[in-house]
């Protein structure tokens, strides 16, 4: 087993160790209920508010006080499942994997030359099944296990034929090989935060429970689907209501769509506000741009149900009646 | 099919299958695979499930179908629905097809058939000079060289399956179709447990389908810092330099050259190369991890020929090799106006004409619908 230093735990404090670490320290759930423990809730809370936001919790590492990094995740994770908001919960482990990725890449990157790697390829290996080995200055991976990753992503550069490939092998750089493996990282915390048993917590907590749960409210709009709506539509506002992540050309689709049927950008982004990574500024400035009112002001259209199709975005029903597009839906004329 | 038609063929179909049965044998993992066929003129009949050669043998002598099938996937439970039977992975298959290649010789050994009065010609013709219909099936005849460029295919296929991707030659199984073309399976397990979206993207790498300039070193934004790949690394780069760079001594000039021409004169060279050097496969295929495939030993009712292994790709003429049907002569009226070749021997131009022909000449016209037994 690794030996990890408590620097490694502020870092990934989702790891079994942090567990053991809490062990170590004696500390019981009564006990960080105190009033002397009192800054660690807050930090705590603070963390979730932070994810909650869309932002990345980032202390400077340099000046903080280890024993309050470790013990504030935990503290976290006991509000959230004493919560038991989705949302949130969904909002914070995207948030934890997102810190905790910017600190794998500089682990990748820094250690390289020391040769050290043992940690930060040992948490993928072990987390998410994939050995991942150094070849010269690159990270070298096995191409079904790329793939399988690697379809989740639009950009082109993504796609295995425009990655350096040789003898089965995919070769990536530190920030590639870690972005690969956000989504599984989230997930994984996410899992954690699901499966791990609480009992009764302290009276101290139960305020900043309350906090949590009028938060989540403020995610949880819900908006009114029109039944005129095709099943693609219908199935990426299902998405997004549930806050789970809709990839980004289910994204594309819906604004696009929306914006077809005559809805403004304002009238749109709020249905995005589910998303565990919404971030207001940024889906604004996104939606124009689909729309055509920023940029080059060219007007995106709605893609094809062909193209949806491929993406598997499509959920064609009977009613569909062999549209080609989705716009086209209920416009269609039985003759 | 005709009924007088369907009779001759399914027992041509019938005296294969019940001579050659120690030819065709189910696929390893045979328990676990859905197993499928049709009839001459009847629909399909899938969610099979075959334990050994036994049970497939005795299903071919009842039933003396017209094609026969098995499933790429393994599933714990082949015979229930789709939806019900339990994905555990699939081989790794390819399809290459001479008509999807657009060589030139199609037009030559294409036969148009008036779906009216079916009068056939060889040439495109907007409407038939017989009975003025403008309606016409196009019908494609042996042709040496469609088998020649679908070879090709093959070898470039296994080229990158082998350097590429790693996949090891003994690993790679190339059948004849049965038609005009040749199923590629992989054996290894190491990709049999991808999905769809993974293999579709394994077969955009395999076509090199939606390349972009900055793969091979140059910038969109900034020209000056074009660092093309060289001819000795592996995958796409490797092989794009190794093109680009056929001389070593003019690999600067050519840099320069490319430096000057710009990103989107790149990307249009590079659409250039995708056309010889990407491997022209049937994409769907490869995506669909459900699918079922021509059994290997069947044959293939669209032309009476079998799908058989190519043990020696180069050599394999499967006008010959895969043409296992009897000898014997039948009387049929033969419509087929461009001459064939079958086990070496010629066979027409016939013009609506009654003629004695091996049996297995037969079953090609008469399959290929160029023949009607008298």
């Amino acid at each position: 087993m690794l030996k990890l230093g408590i620097k490694d735990l502020v870092k990934y404090p989702f790891l079994a160790e942090a567990g053991e670490y809490l062990r170590e320290t004696g500390l019981g759930l009564e006990q960080l209920g105190e009033p002397d423990w009192k800054p660690i809730l807050e930090k705590a809370y603070g963390r979730i508010v932070v994810a909650s936001s869309g932002q990345i919790y980032s202390p400077d590492m340099e000046r903080l006080d280890n024993d309050s990094e470790i013990l504030s995740f935990i503290v976290a994770i006991i509000l959230l499942k004493s919560a038991s908001t989705g949302t949130l919960t969904r909002r914070f482990s995207l948030a934890e994997a997102r810190r905790a990725e910017k600190y794998l890449q500089q682990d990748l990157w820094v250690q390289k030359d020391k040769k050290n790697l043992e940690l930060p390829l040992k948490i993928i290996q072990e987390l998410f099944g994939i050995r991942v080995s150094v070849e010269n200055d690159e990270f070298v991976i096995k191409i079904p296990d790329y793939l399988r990753r690697s379809v989740h992503f639009h950009e082109k550069e993504w796609k295995l034929v425009n990655r350096r490939v040789a003898d089965g092998l995919v070769y990536l750089t530190a920030h590639e090989t870690v972005r690969l493996i956000r989504t599984e990282l989230g997930e994984y915390i996410n899992s954690k935060i699901q499966s791990i048993s609480i009992g009764s917590i302290p009276d101290s907590f139960r305020q900043r429970v309350q906090d949590l749960i009028l938060l989540a409210r403020r995610f949880s709009d819900t908006t009114i689907v029109s039944s005129d709506y095709p099943p693609c539509i219908k199935h990426a506002i299902g998405v997004l209501e549930r806050g789970e992540n809709l990839p980004h050309s289910g994204r594309f689709l819906l604004a696009t769509y929306l914006l077809a049927r005559g809805q403004t950008v304002d009238q749109i982004a709020p249905l995005f506000k589910n998303a565990p990574d919404y971030n207001e500024r940024v889906t604004k400035y996104q939606l124009e741009h689909i729309s055509g009112s920023s940029g080059k002001g060219t007007k995106y259209q709605c893609p094809s149900c062909d193209k949806l199709r491929s993406e598997n975005l499509c959920f064609a029903t009977p009613d569909c009646d062999g549209i080609i597009n989705p716009v086209q839906f209920g416009k269609k004329r039985k003759n | 099919m005709l009924e007088k038609n369907a009779i001759l063929v399914e027992g041509a179909f019938k005296e294969y299958y019940f001579n050659r049965f120690d030819f065709i044998h189910v696929p390893v993992k045979a328990n676990e695979r859905e197993f499928g066929y049709q009839k001459i003129n009847s629909g399909m009949i899938r969610h099979l499930a075959m334990r050994n050669d036994k049970e497939l043998h005795l299903l071919l002598m009842k039933e003396i179908p017209s094609d026969v099938y098995c499933s790429n996937a393994y599933y714990s439970f082949p015979n229930l629905p789709m939806a019900e039977k339990d994905w555990k992975g699939a081989d790794l298959i390819f399809d290459i097809d001479a008509k999807d290649l657009a060589l030139p010789c199609r037009k030559d050994h294409t036969v148009y058939k008036c779906t009216s009065c079916n009068d056939t010609i060889t040439g495109h013709q907007s409407e038939c000079s017989k009975c003025g219909s403008t309606k016409f099936e196009t019908i494609s005849v042996s042709c040496n060289n469609c088998i020649s460029e679908s070879k090709k295919e093959v070898s470039k296929l296994i080229e990158i399956l082998t350097s590429d991707l790693a996949i090891k030659r003994e690993e790679i199984e190339v059948y004849f179709s049965g038609n005009e073309g040749f199923h590629v399976r992989i054996t290894s397990g190491a990709y049999e447990t991808l999905g769809s979206q993974e293999r579709a993207d394994l077969v955009d790498y395999i076509m090199f389908n939606g390349t972009i300039p900055e793969t091979f070193g140059l910038k969109k934004q900034d020209l000056s810092k074009v660092s093309l790949p060289t001819t000795d690394e592996g995958g796409w780069r490797g092989r794009i330099a190794r093109n680009l760079f056929a001389s070593k001594a003019k690999t600067l000039k050519i840099t320069k050259q490319i430096t000057s021409e710009g990103y989107s004169s790149f990307q249009l060279k590079l659409e250039e190369i995708k056309q010889t050097m990407g491997v022209r496969v049937d994409p769907k295929v490869t995506m669909d991890i459900h699918r079922i495939f021509r059994l290997e030993g069947s044959i293939n009712s669209k032309s009476g020929l079998s799908k058989v292994q190519c043990d020696d790709l180069d050599s394999f003429d499967p006008f010959s090799q895969a043409c296992l049907l009897g000898h014997d002569e039948v009387q049929i009226v033969a419509n087929c106006p461009l001459p064939i070749k079958l086990k070496n021997k010629k066979y027409g131009p016939y013009y609506s004409e009654p003629v004695s022909l091996t049996k297995y000449a037969a079953v090609y016209m008469i399959c290929k619908g160029l023949g009607n037994v008298v």
